[in-house]
């Protein structure tokens, strides 16, 4: 018996087997939510929200239209006209929510999952689909619409969030930052790097985690032993737990973090609770290392059903209205599935554009070795 | 800034008039504040210009970098310290793949006016992670440009170019060399990317950077003694390459010697190695030579002088150059 029990003992403190229900990380304790899986609205006491019914259903229209987008994208890549693409399904009203919570002066720092805040920052979609055409690694004027490029690197971008932050600070302007990352970004040591920074800078920084759950095949407890919203505590500042599939329960807590950043009160973490419905890219597999009992459950939650059931039940919208949505949502996908097919390749002398802001020998150089080299080809195989 | 100063004198003057021309200019790093960095290179200038430009930072060399680059997309023109060359690693990923490509991925539209300042190289007595040359990575990388200066003057104006330049500048600091002293200038001589001859001769070129070029200067001195008259280069620039002093160069004396004190393999030599023999190939009469560090950590401080290039290894390479 003594040898069974410390064999179970070694086993469970091994690691490589972390135990969700240790974690805690499994459960959802002290979500905010204002609107049930049912579409019921509920009043949290902390984060009030007054939306007319016209908001309601502009929140709704962006949902579907984000959809859309995404699962337009999601198609381009099975027809092979783009190389790959990371699917928001399920994660809507994370992104409407915060997205619509900006402000014009707002900037914002996205992974390369956030097609649904650049929609709410006004950012042509077809604009995000250039990376994962792979006609070029970025492709747009961040400053245009305060929405910075898509950043790769798992968490690099929140240091460079918190940057233009402490800038906005020493301009004292009245702006805020939000700053994206995933769970699995949370282990990272920029996103712990930026957490530090902002907190003794106190920086008008908005750290938002998307807990989708999974980070690529790694659940949320192989990141944390603690609901990822409380690290914030150990940096100092506050963290809040939104229902991340309730879009105004996610409009209203991101609200009052952007405001409580620029008032000069410093940052805060907003983890919205919530789930990736799709695989992490279309390059993954999914069934690989999830039950799809789990992906069910979720299905419940869905953030737009939600929204439709609460703008039914109020009688906020008709059939008109939805139809009309819908038909939006149809011109939508024909547009980004025309403007993608008919995206030209760049010119193979992109390579060298704007590697340096000022002249680079070097670069010059091999510019003109290239442009010589294909010049050679002109008309050459006929003689 | 006429008269001699130091090294170290010559970059604080860099960083105060940079700081007083531009009200953008924003410095970061660990203990530059009231300490002056821990080789005194900030000294005074929180003082003067207040813990808004002079900014004392968390012990996090990414998250150096990384704020640096949000401030840039802000407007500001950061100069980051990075407390030595071998702390630097954990800022790897800012650096090469974060700032370098950031101009390139926002198809010009953002710029990244930032300074990365690092004192690097041994010879001081070092214990480990304090004394590595790691040029060759951030050469290596395109969007950086990498400089390092010899003498007061370079290291004055040199970092003053540095901080004007829009692009982001790797600034190596030859920390063996702060106590060196020098004029400094009332102008620049050079453009920040040129080579300079900084010693005439006919029978062979020693091409050097930062802390090399003074070695390379004593072994020209010792080789004259013998009746070779060695010409010496200071490269400057690592990133954009001078090549057209440097092949002009080696054309004129027939054979190059590349110093510098990182190791041989896959080194900055190397490159200039097989360039200078691409362009310089029938004006050659012996191979490009390389004299530098061992294919080995960086070697515990009592030993050092065996790793480091010196005078003797250096008139060694030329008599093997010279003996084609």
């Amino acid at each position: 018996m003594t040898v069974k029990s410390t064999s179970r003992a070694r086993k469970k403190a091994a690691p490589g087997v972390p135990d969700p229900a240790r974690a805690g990380v499994g459960a959802e304790p002290e979500l905010v939510q204002l609107l049930t899986p049912e579409g019921e609205r509920v009043e949290h006491p902390e984060f009030p929200l007054t939306v007319t019914p016209e908001e309601l259903r502009s929140l709704y229209r962006d949902l579907v239209l984000v959809r859309r987008f995404d699962a337009e994208a999601t198609s381009l890549q099975r027809q092979g006209e783009l190389g790959l693409w990371a699917s928001l399904l399920g994660q809507e009203a994370a992104q409407v929510g915060s997205g619509r919570a900006m402000r014009a002066g707002d900037y914002a720092f996205p992974t390369y999952r956030e097609h649904g805040v650049a929609w709410c920052r006004d950012v042509d979609p077809l604009n995000l689909l250039g990376m994962f055409r792979g006609v070029n690694n970025g492709g747009w004027d961040p400053n245009e619409k305060n929405f910075h490029l898509y950043t790769i690197v798992i968490g690099a971008q929140t240091l460079h969030a918190t940057g233009y932050a402490m800038g906005i600070a020493k301009d004292g302007a009245d702006d805020a930052v939000i700053a994206y990352f995933g769970d699995g970004a949370s282990s990272q040591g920029d996103v712990n790097e930026a957490f530090t920074f902002a907190s003794v800078y106190n920086s008008p920084v908005v750290f938002f985690c998307q807990n989708n759950q999974w980070a690529i095949s790694e659940p949320t407890a192989v990141q944390t032993r603690i609901p990822l919203y409380r690290r914030a505590s150990g940096f100092g500042f506050p963290g809040v737990r939104v229902d991340g599939n309730d879009v105004l329960a996610v409009l209203a807590v991101t609200r009052w973090a952007l405001d409580h950043a620029r008032t000069g009160q410093g940052p805060v973490l907003v983890e919205a609770f919530t789930y990736r419905m799709g695989a992490h890219t279309t390059s993954d597999d999914p069934t690989r290392y999830r039950q799809s009992e789990e992906t069910e459950s979720w299905k419940a939650k869905d953030p737009i059903l939600r929204l439709k059931a609460h703008l039914e039940k109020e009688g906020l919208a008709d059939e008109a209205f939805f139809a009309a949505v819908e038909a939006e949502s149809e011109t939508l996908g024909l547009r980004v599935r025309e403007g993608v097919r008919s995206m030209p390749d760049p010119d193979p002398t992109l390579i060298f554009d704007h590697v340096y802001s000022e002249p680079h020998p070097l670069v010059d150089e091999e510019r003109a070795e290239y442009e010589a080299y294909a010049a050679s080809f002109e008309g050459g195989e006929h003689h | 800034m006429a008269g001699q100063l130091s090294i170290a004198k010559a970059l604080n003057g860099a960083l105060r008039k940079s700081l007083e021309s531009d009200p953008k200019t924003v410095l970061m790093g660990e203990d530059i504040g009231k300490l002056g960095g821990v080789f005194r290179i900030t000294d005074g200038l929180q003082k003067d210009f207040g813990d808004d430009r002079v900014i004392d930072t968390p012990l996090a060399e990414s998250g150096i970098v990384g704020t640096a680059i949000g401030l840039a997309l802000r407007g500001y023109r950061p100069v980051v310290e990075i407390q030595f060359d071998g702390f630097v690693y954990p800022a790897f990923d800012q650096i090469v793949s974060q700032l370098a490509k950031m101009h390139a991925r926002a198809l010009g539209h953002v710029k990244m006016p930032i300074t990365v300042r690092i004192p690097y190289g041994g010879g001081i007595g070092a214990v480990e992670h304090h004394s590595e040359s790691h040029e060759a990575y951030f050469a290596h990388t395109a969007g950086l440009r990498v400089v390092s200066p010899s003498n007061a003057h370079d290291a004055h104006w040199m970092l003053r170019q540095s901080i004007e330049s829009d692009d982001p500048v790797v600034f190596l600091e030859p920390k063996r060399r702060y106590w060196d002293k020098g004029e400094v200038g009332e102008d620049p001589l050079l453009p920040l990317h040129a080579a300079r001859i900084v010693r005439p001769g006919t029978d062979a070129t020693l091409i050097a950077y930062g802390p090399m070029v003074k070695v390379c200067q004593e072994a020209a001195q010792a080789a004259e003694e013998d009746g070779r008259r060695l010409e010496v280069v200071d490269l400057r620039s690592l990133s954009p390459v001078d090549f057209a002093t440097l092949e002009e160069s080696v054309k004129r004396t027939g054979r190059g010697i590349v110093v510098h004190e990182a190791p041989v393999f896959l080194g900055l030599g190397a490159e200039l190695a097989a360039r200078l023999t691409e362009r310089c190939f029938y004006h050659l009469e012996a191979p490009i030579l390389r004299v530098g560090g061992y294919h080995a950590p960086y070697p515990p401080s009592r030993v050092e002088e065996t790793y480091l290039p010196d005078l003797d290894r250096v008139l060694d390479a030329v008599d093997r150059a010279l003996a084609f």
